[in-house]
């Protein structure tokens, strides 16, 4: 474990422009680089609708990934065979309302809300509307994803279909 | 009851949606089925109002006054638990002007209320009380002014269905063959208590609520469809090589089980929580993978534990109902909305003995697969969109084909059609014979 994060160490600044950036590599689906933010011991978590504060291990998520099905993950996402992201999708983030909830040993406990608009030809716009709730190292190389979390809005996955992207 | 697709009737096999020529070993299916309003009403009324149709699992009533709503059949239901114990299922509407009187997914409670005009009702659906019933003419009568239930509820092994029809025969009878392949779902928990897991994935498919019984069990579009998830497994360290002669790491069957019931029944490479290891669960699962095998031998001898552990099956329930015992167990129901439009609600289901560790491993290896987040799922819905989209030219391509393994002296083949068909030909029974 790296040295605590001393209050004040980052700031909600720093913590906007990370996502920020990482928003834009997702939705121009450079997904090699998007891989550089996370720790070697990253997880992803999208929660079921009906459950959205529930634990992985005893409840049925819509993703679960630990890294290394995460790296998995993306080489699914990268291939021409991935059918439900061929031709990839054109998705737009916006973040807004960014918090630094807490500071957790070395981690620092980000909430932020999500809309991402996804478009596939001969198909309407999904929305894609929630909270991110992520857990940030600080470590030499900047800012890396130790935990992310989606949360979605809605009751039900219903006309969102599949979460074949990242949210 | 429904115009065929040329307008002149279907009195003989050639006006017909589903056409089978075994002479010539042809199958097909009209197009017009996956999109036509009229096909839909046909099915509601030959299918839906007669079958019978999964409501949910004992399980998901844990307590006295638990309950869960859900659409069966198209109609708004509570499933619960009434405060005697005994396991309803009430359809949510209130006897006064028609209202839902409950509106949570699921909870305790101990009535339901109408937030029209307050009536309300005890969890075994008699009516509690009405607000200024003095008003009421005399002879009107409360006790039979209950919430509806279904005309018949039944469950075999604590899978509950109902059934529109009163004069439906048993649910034991209706079931038939697939009762052998929902125990070896049960046999998985040493008391034979399974349990539907918490958190459950509703997802919209544009696509016809037929294709997706089609998807379930048809293994020829392994390959193609799943090509991204085959290489997950080949990066784990499971061997994908396919069998001498197959198209998949091993030989499996398609299978007709009666009444329109079918599975795929398949010897399994791609590991099982109970309990056959692979790669992906890691070394640390192996000790705890071959006690879990160990009390399955002792508790069904060697050869059923083998049945249970060592094959994989994806089992359809006329109409609508799939429970897919893989590298997990996912119990899967679909209804649809419109003709191109079904709604997905899918569940995990384990032995309720399970450990943490193998719940875990359980949730871990469903995910894998199946889902809307899986490595698998999401694909097979682009499948069956592209189909649907396809569909709008059906005038010009009237005939899907479904041929595939006809004419073999061998038994079908997963990855052959002779199972798909066994589906399309109760279907063709229930909505054209029935004219």
């Amino acid at each position: 474990m790296n040295a605590p994060v001393t209050p004040g160490a980052v700031t909600r600044g720093e913590i906007e422009d990370f996502l920020y950036h990482e928003a834009d590599l997702l939705d121009r689906w450079k997904l090699d680089d998007w891989l550089k933010l996370l720790t070697d011991d990253a997880s992803y978590y999208v929660p079921p609708n009906d459950k959205p504060d529930a634990d992985h291990r005893y409840t049925l998520f819509t993703v679960a990934d630990d890294i290394v099905r995460l790296r998995e993950r993306i080489i699914r996402l990268k291939d021409p065979n991935c059918h439900a992201e061929f031709p990839p999708s054109r998705t737009r983030r916006m973040i807004s309302n960014v918090r630094i909830d807490g500071i957790d040993g070395d981690l620092v406990e980000v909430s932020a809300n999500f809309a991402i608009f996804r478009h596939r030809r001969n198909e309407p716009v999904r929305q894609f509307v929630g909270r991110y709730r992520h857990k940030l190292k600080l470590t030499d190389e900047g800012l890396k994803f130790y935990e992310r979390r989606a949360i979605l809005d809605a009751e039900e996955l219903g006309p969102m279909g599949s979460v074949s992207f990242l949210l | 009851m429904i115009a065929n697709s040329n307008g002149n009737g279907h009195t003989n096999g050639n006006g017909r949606f589903v056409v089978e020529d075994n002479e010539n070993l042809s199958f097909s299916v009209n197009r017009k089925v996956f999109v036509s309003d009229d096909v839909l009403e046909a099915e509601h009324r030959a299918i839906f109002d007669t079958c019978w149709i999964y409501v949910g699992h004992a399980s998901e009533l844990k307590q006295p006054n638990d309950f869960r709503t859900r659409n069966v059949a198209g109609r708004p239901m509570i499933f619960c638990r009434d405060r005697q114990g005994n396991v309803r299922a009430l359809i949510n509407s209130c006897r006064h002007r028609g209202a839902l009187v409950c509106r949570e997914r699921e909870g305790n409670a101990r009535q339901f209320y109408c937030i029209y005009h307050g009536w309300s009702y005890n969890t075994d659906g008699t009516l509690k009380g009405i607000p200024g019933d003095e008003a009421y003419p005399p002879g009107f009568d409360k006790q039979a002014k209950g919430l509806v239930p279904v005309p018949r509820l039944e469950h075999y092994k604590d899978f509950y269905f109902a059934s529109f029809d009163k004069n439906a025969p048993d649910l034991a009878t209706y079931l038939a063959g697939a009762k052998d392949y929902i125990d070896l779902v049960v046999d998985q928990s040493p008391s034979g208590r399974m349990e539907i897991i918490s958190g459950v994935q509703e997802y919209d498919i544009k696509a016809n609520w037929k294709l997706l019984v089609e998807n379930s069990v048809d293994d020829y579009h392994l390959v193609t469809t799943h090509s991204t998830w085959l290489n997950y497994m080949r990066n784990s360290g499971v061997n994908i090589t396919p069998a001498k002669g197959h198209m998949l790491p091993t030989k499996g069957f398609g299978k007709d089980l009666g009444n329109g019931h079918l599975t795929t029944d398949n010897p399994n490479y791609r590991g099982r929580p109970v309990a056959k290891w692979i790669s992906v669960y890691g070394e640390e699962a192996k000790a705890d993978i071959d006690a879990i095998r160990k009390e399955l031998v002792e508790r069904l001898g060697e050869a059923r534990a083998a049945r249970v552990a060592d094959t994989n099956r994806n089992l359809c329930i006329f109409p609508n109902l799939v429970i897919n015992d893989g590298s997990s167990v996912t119990v899967r129901n679909f209804f649809p909305v419109a003709p191109g439009h079904m709604k997905v609600i899918a569940w995990a289901m384990g032995p309720v003995e399970e450990t943490e560790a193998q719940r875990a491993r359980r949730l871990h290896a469903f995910l894998t697969f199946y889902g809307p987040g899986g490595f698998a799922t999401p694909d097979d819905v682009a499948a069956l969109e592209l189909a649907q989209q396809g569909f709008a030219a059906w005038r010009e391509v009237p005939w899907s084909d479904l041929s595939r393994g006809m004419g073999s002296s061998q038994e079908q083949l997963a990855t052959d059609e002779g199972h798909l068909r066994v589906f399309w030909r109760k279907w063709s029974e229930l909505v054209e014979a029935r004219q």
